[in-house]
């Protein structure tokens, strides 16, 4: 219904609801409860108020350098709350904060991971999501993969995977799209164009007209769709998904949004980034347009609203203290995954380096 | 003569290359506009305009794979990788074709280019950003590595490494980079890819070493002196990995008798690996006590808050001082 209304070549863009949460395009409306939107609604505020938190602390050296989700809640939440737990795969980049929450990742976790401690990346049995991906695009790969396996043992399962708009630049972008599509493997494979790749402006990316295009390359249904937008990447997610379950193969879907934040702690977006722009920018935050929609629709209220925040700020507050109370690393951690049994040599490495620390006590922490 | 960090060395040596040498090109992810991740190449598009310095699209294997045609016709890149954990996908680019077409080609095409990165921990960073990956490439034949530790040498190093003939690979010691400053010589010069440099002069024990470790072991040597023992300790800075200074380490070894080199990579397979066994083929007869190391364990770099375990601490090389000088065969 959406893939073959709106052709990436001619720019077509797929949006269903504007930026003052009107919803322009009724017959486009996918099938989504109310009560579905209202969680949906939560859980980008939720990512976004922690996002606001750990920038906080992150200030406070209380937190290593993380990558936000600030404007891109929209996108992460409707691809993510269509993983079906157990059975669906997500194969993740680095900028995932709303879409981790979303499917399920315990907030405790990402916190952990961004303070620097590996015991955060550890996934929750029960959820199928690969840990944080930091070398770019790589994940297109393992979706990939995770998706020729569901097809051959017949489970199913569907795979979601995601990179930024520079990440398609890298060439396991396009080689495991073409692999994808030659097996008609079941997955989808996003492209959150937050316009930056740290300071490289996305015309300074690719001379193609958007990055849905990239798909027709390799044969691959895609589409473009505002990424600002809950309904339209909703809809556009829960189409390819259900193609992909249909054994109708792999499609490609450029969320167009935009990054509000720096790219991480570390940058100063005012550097190279075009202040008029960013305000009209912002003007389109998803946060806004799915508020407002949900209020016209008396589905929300100021009220409820200043009793969400609270709740989720003391939630996220709860959690923080749990990782700053629970953020060791033993000295056996860091030799015990690397071998499923440890060899020799190493154990003896081990050895050697547990009676040094326990000859000279290390505080750990920073030199 | 200016007072500079390691960063800002870099940047001066670049901009004294593009002046001197109209074919050296600089790009890299984020290289041109704000300067690159670090601000290394910092104004120098401003200064050089975007066909010379320019930001290039996320592709590392694409970044070096065209620098192989631009240095066989003519040009000098010098390509910025943003991590060298971030280095894998050139591994393609380097190993098969970087670092093999003079031979390839029988010297009728070459490769002359200069590949910098980031590299080492110590910096509270997130996974890839803290690997130590010199061996992996030193072990490569045809490239050059080198890994300077002062912003002299950092200057001086990076216009060898633009001038050579063979690819340089160019490691920074992320650690180091803003750690201290140096009074440098404003001119251009060069210093000798495959030189050493003898940090201080001694007699009991030669510590080989580069790179960030050159402090921690200045700082060890400092806590021994302030314990009241009298060691005398010749320390060389490797500077550069492939080619090393055979001759400098055999003949500091040969009148010391004791050897301990010390680095933040991994243990096995490693430039400390190396080192020890030239050692043992050179001057084993000299040796007083077996050749030691303080090296990283052999596992995944940990992440920031297990780091500090793998790191060679001032602490670890003050303790194997003692124990190689308080060796009895
Ligand atoms: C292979 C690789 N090269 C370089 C980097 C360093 N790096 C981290 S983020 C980034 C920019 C990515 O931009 P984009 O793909 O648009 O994603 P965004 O951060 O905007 O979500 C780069 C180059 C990396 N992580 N992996």
């Amino acid at each position: 219904m959406y893939f073959d209304k709106f052709n990436a070549l001619k720019n077509e863009k797929l949006q269903i609801m504007d930026n003052t949460g009107k919803i322009l395009k009724p017959e486009l409306m996918p099938k989504i409860s109310d009560e579905d939107i209202l969680t949906a609604y939560k859980l980008m505020c939720l990512s976004r108020r922690q996002d606001d938190f750990q920038n906080k602390v992150q200030r406070q050296g209380r937190m290593l350098s993380f990558l936000s989700s600030t404007g891109q809640e929209a996108a992460e939440v409707a691809y993510a709350m269509q993983i079906i737990k157990g059975k669906d795969w997500f194969s993740p980049a680095y900028r995932n904060n709303a879409a981790w929450l979303t499917a399920g990742i315990p907030m405790r976790n990402i916190m952990l991971y961004w303070c620097g401690n590996e015991m955060g990346a550890k996934t929750p049995e029960g959820i199928n999501v690969l840990p944080v991906n930091i070398p770019i695009a790589t994940q297109y790969s393992h979706a990939t993969g995770l998706a020729f396996a569901e097809k051959y043992n017949k489970t199913g399962g569907v795979v979601l995977t995601t990179t930024g708009d520079g990440g398609s630049s890298e060439g396991e972008f396009y080689e495991a799209m073409n692999f994808a599509k030659l097996h008609e493997v079941p997955a989808i494979f996003i492209v959150e164009n937050n316009q930056f790749a740290i300071s490289t402006p996305r015309k300074k990316a690719t001379k193609a007209i958007n990055f849905a295009v990239k798909g027709i390359a390799v044969g691959m249904r895609n589409i473009l769709v505002d990424g600002n937008d809950f309904f339209a990447v909703y809809g556009a997610v829960q189409e390819a998904i259900a193609l992909a379950r249909k054994g109708e193969g792999p499609s490609l879907i450029e969320c167009e949004t935009y990054r509000i934040g720096p790219h991480s702690s570390a940058d100063d977006p005012k550097v190279y980034r075009d202040e008029d722009n960013h305000q009209e920018q912002i003007k389109n935050d998803p946060l806004i347009r799915l508020k407002a929609y949900l209020i016209a629709k008396k589905k929300w209220s100021e009220q409820e609203q200043t009793k969400l925040d609270a709740e989720q700020d003391q939630f996220i507050k709860d959690e923080f203290a749990w990782v700053e109370a629970n953020n060791n690393v033993d000295l056996k951690d860091i030799f015990a995954y690397t071998y499923e049994e440890m060899p020799n040599f190493l154990a003896k490495q081990y050895e050697e380096a547990k009676a040094f620390f326990e000859a000279y006590p290390s505080k750990g922490g920073h030199h | 003569m200016a007072v500079l960090n390691n960063i800002q060395a870099l940047t001066h040596a670049l901009d004294l290359a593009m002046e001197k040498h109209q074919n050296v090109i600089v790009y890299g992810e984020d290289a041109g506009y704000e300067g690159g991740v670090f601000r290394a190449t910092v104004g120098l598009q401003q200064k050089y305009g975007e066909e010379r310095c320019f930001d290039a699209p996320i592709a590392e294997a694409t970044l070096v794979g065209t620098a192989v045609g631009m240095a066989i016709n003519g040009l000098k890149p010098v390509v910025e990788i943003q991590f060298e954990g971030f280095s894998y996908p050139i591994i393609q680019q380097l190993f098969t074709h970087v670092a093999r077409m003079r031979n390839r080609s029988r010297g009728r095409f070459t490769c002359p280019m200069v590949i910098r990165m980031p590299m080492g921990g110590g910096i509270r960073a997130l996974e890839h950003h803290s690997e130590a990956m010199e061996a992996m490439f030193a072990h490569n034949p045809g490239l050059k590595v080198v890994i300077p530790s002062t912003p002299f040498d950092t200057k001086g190093l990076l216009l060898a490494a633009v001038e050579s003939p063979d690819p340089v690979l160019f490691l920074e010691p992320t650690k180091i980079y803003r750690a201290f400053k140096q009074d440098i010589p404003d001119e251009y010069y060069t210093l000798p890819i495959g030189e050493g440099y003898k940090v201080q002069e001694g007699t009991d024990v030669t510590i080989v070493t580069y790179g960030a470790q050159v402090g921690d072991c200045e700082k060890a040597i400092e806590h021994l002196k302030g314990e009241g023992k009298n060691i005398s300790v010749d320390l060389i800075d490797l500077r550069t990995i492939q080619p090393w200074d055979r001759e400098m380490v055999i003949e500091s070894v040969k009148k010391t008798g004791r050897l301990i080199v010390v680095h933040e990579a991994v243990r096995s397979f490693s430039v400390a690996a190396e080192v020890i066994a030239t050692v043992n083929e050179k001057s084993f007869e000299y040796l007083k006590a077996p050749c030691a190391r303080v090296t990283g364990y052999d596992i995944i770099v940990p992440f920031d808050r297990g780091e500090h375990f793998h790191q060679p601490s001032v602490q670890k090389i003050v303790v194997k001082i003692k124990e190689v000088l308080d060796y009895q065969f």
